[in-house]
């Protein structure tokens, strides 16, 4: 499918821009009409992406998270990438409840919501060097509210 | 993230008004915990209606408030809870140990 627009945001992984990078993504996302709902899904998964990459990704100083939209006709591609320490048992992390970091109230759900929020998500890259996940979302598969537009 | 709180009937209802996400998570843990020292109430009611966005991370908070209170065998409830939120209870089995009330 054709790319018809894209855009790319940097910046620090701290907690402090959560809100900020959601928010942001979900607004270059309203040019396809999403419904309220599709954009709730889009907000969520990146919020959960992003926090992987705040809570683990930099156990030392915090470096850079990057986040790429594609948008095609009806479909929005979302990589998020850090450049930290990596996943080292994939498998496991995106499991239901498994954290890391019991002793920090972690629900271990943040894979599992990014995956029934979104149509697909898979791991594009991950190594020492860091992780990029990859979500795409397809938009009006239902017929509610429309935002935007 | 803003918290407001009252205590009727033996109940201590609370507003979580705002985002509730990493950013704002160890704020709502303090306040929480702050107001759950206080006595007066048998019951916590957490009213959810002014919640604009809630991710995992707040999974984890409500989890960590309800073994505070389990120990104190004090039961908490859920209310009005968004369609979002909602999937996300239903998803981590939530209202299993904090039932949703209307």
């Amino acid at each position: 499918m054709n790319t018809i627009n894209e855009m790319t945001l940097n910046f620090k992984a701290v907690s402090e821009n959560e809100a900020f990078a959601r928010s942001c993504v979900a607004a270059f996302c309203l040019q396809l009409n999403p419904t309220l709902d599709e954009i709730t899904d889009i907000k969520t998964a990146v919020s959960e992406a992003v926090t992987n990459c705040v809570v683990h990704a930099y156990p030392k100083e915090k470096g850079d998270v990057s986040i790429n939209v594609k948008l095609t006709q009806d479909t929005a591609i979302i990589s998020v990438s850090d450049y930290g320490v990596g996943i080292s048992n994939f498998a496991k992390a995106r499991q239901p409840f498994f954290t890391t970091k019991p002793d920090d109230e972690r629900s271990g759900m943040g894979f599992t919501v990014m995956e029934s929020f979104m149509d697909k998500v898979y791991l594009l890259k991950n190594s020492e060097k860091g992780v990029t996940v990859l979500m795409e979302k397809k938009f009006g598969e239902s017929e509610k509210e429309v935002v935007g537009g | 993230m803003q918290i407001r709180n009252r205590i009727y009937n033996n109940t201590l209802y609370i507003v979580l008004s705002g985002e509730l996400d990493e950013h704002t998570a160890q704020s709502v843990r303090i306040s929480l915990d702050e107001l759950f020292d206080e006595s007066g109430f048998n019951q916590v009611i957490i009213d959810l209606s002014e919640l604009d966005f809630m991710d995992s991370t707040g999974i984890g908070v409500l989890l960590g408030r309800y073994k505070k209170l389990k120990s104190k065998n004090t039961p908490i409830y859920i209310c009005n809870p968004s369609t979002h939120a909602e999937k996300i209870f239903k998803m981590t089995g939530l209202y299993e140990i904090m039932p949703k009330i209307s």
